[in-house]
């Protein structure tokens, strides 16, 4: 029978032998100290099992308050902390460090195409804005019915992939038609219109489809397919944005 | 729509104000999300004539027929019956003589003109980030495809097997 002290230290033993060195070269930028964006480098032990986002606490509470980003509920649900980790857009929470090749430096950027606030947090004004414009929200005419709206499980089916989007804006920053200007519409605004003109219960889906033939709406897509790759939901995003303009063309939705 | 009524309460207590709006109150207890900026009436505005929507379906109808008559002419022309070696005034001015000849590198000319110059319209505009530099090189760009459109349909048309 192992005394408690043994135990202790072959846990200990066992832990630490899990754990692995990696280094984060994470995208620095403070405008109150310099107006140009640098590399920092942070070392720390990890267990690979554990998320990039598990790396940020670590750097944020152990080694440098003043590192920035945002995160909420930390389960990939939230879309806070959509983030260019090794030049690829994901989330931070939904990223192990065993995926991404810890023998070299993790690279993490803020997403790019939107004005970087500090650090890794950037102003999303613009990417909500397009997503307003195209009016996310039910549309009906005539009285409100007493009870729900019913809908058959086919008729739900239709704009089902659309509806996970979580609005963490990796799709519309990983598009390279978005980075130019940042007046296309962006993928995550065309998948949120395609949610409600697909759906049987909305009245407003002629509304939305001339909002989104806009010099600026679907016609500026090139099908690049950077929006799938990047959609930490899988969301099949370039398909929905071909359904939107097969959807202008035919008028059937 | 009802964001007006809310942005004159905006009185209410809430995180703070987003737009002019402030997030909360009384008869919205979550958070507002704002009309569009434009086209709020029922009947949205036509956009432009859908002149995108005309061309991106251009560029797709024109891209099928370009792949028929492209394979076909550099078939005729490079591959069969001889190869590139044979071509020369007289197996041009043989192939025009006939008017379905004329109408395919006719039909050739514009579709291939105006397929490249829109596809490197959009490459423009994804690209040139100054409005200036959009305009000059768009520019360039219609100048020249309306030169060497006019060009070719001028050549087919009034082509001259005789010509010394």
């Amino acid at each position: 029978m192992a005394t408690p002290t043994m135990d202790k230290v072959e846990a200990d033993a066992a832990a630490a032998s899990h754990l692995i060195t990696v280094t984060f070269r994470i995208r620095r930028f403070n405008p109150e100290v310099s107006a140009d964006a640098t590399w920092e480098d942070f070392q720390l032990e990890i267990d690979p099992k554990e998320r990039v986002l598990d790396g940020l606490h670590k750097i944020k509470w152990d080694l440098d308050g003043s590192l920035t980003f945002r995160r909420s509920c930390a389960h990939g649900i939230c879309g806070s902390d959509a983030m260019r980790i090794n030049g690829k857009n994901r989330l931070a929470c939904k990223t192990l460090i065993k995926d991404i090749n810890p023998a070299k430096p993790i690279t993490v950027e803020p997403i790019k195409g939107l004005t970087v606030l500090k650090d890794l947090v950037v102003d999303m004004d613009p990417f909500f804005q397009a997503y307003r414009d195209v009016m996310p929200f039910l549309v009906t005419t005539g009285n409100e019915p007493t009870r729900e709206r019913l809908q058959s499980a086919e008729d739900r089916e239709r704009f089902d992939d659309t509806t996970k989007c979580i609005l963490c804006a990796a799709c519309t920053s990983s598009c390279p038609v978005f980075w130019n200007d940042g007046q296309y519409f962006g993928p995550a605004a065309i998948v949120n219109a395609h949610r409600f003109i697909f759906d049987s219960r909305d009245e407003a889906g002629e509304q939305r489809l001339e909002i989104l033939n806009d010099k600026d709406g679907v016609w500026r897509c090139r099908t690049t397919f950077n929006c799938t790759d990047a959609c930490p939901r899988g969301i099949e995003v370039t398909k929905a944005i071909q359904e939107v303009k097969r959807a202008l063309i035919t008028r059937r939705f | 729509m009802s964001t007006d009524t809310t942005v004159e309460k905006s009185g209410g207590s809430g995180i703070g104000p987003v737009e002019g709006a402030s997030l909360y109150d009384v008869d919205n207890p979550a958070p507002v999300i704002e009309a569009p900026r434009k086209r709020t009436t029922k009947t949205p505005r036509a956009t432009r004539g859908n002149f995108e929507m005309a061309a991106w379906l251009f560029m797709r109808l024109s891209g099928v027929v370009l792949v028929v008559l492209v394979i076909t002419h550099l078939l005729i022309q490079l591959v069969l019956d001889g190869g590139v070696s044979k071509i020369g005034f007289a197996f041009v001015a043989g192939r025009w003589a006939s008017p379905f000849w004329q109408v395919w590198d006719l039909l050739m000319l514009w579709l291939a003109m105006l397929h490249g110059a829109n596809g490197l319209r959009t490459v423009i505009n994804d690209y040139a980030e100054r409005p200036n530099t959009r305009l000059w090189l768009k520019g360039l760009l219609y100048t020249a495809t309306v030169f060497t459109i006019l060009l070719g349909t001028l050549v087919i048309f009034t082509f001259d097997p005789n010509i010394r």
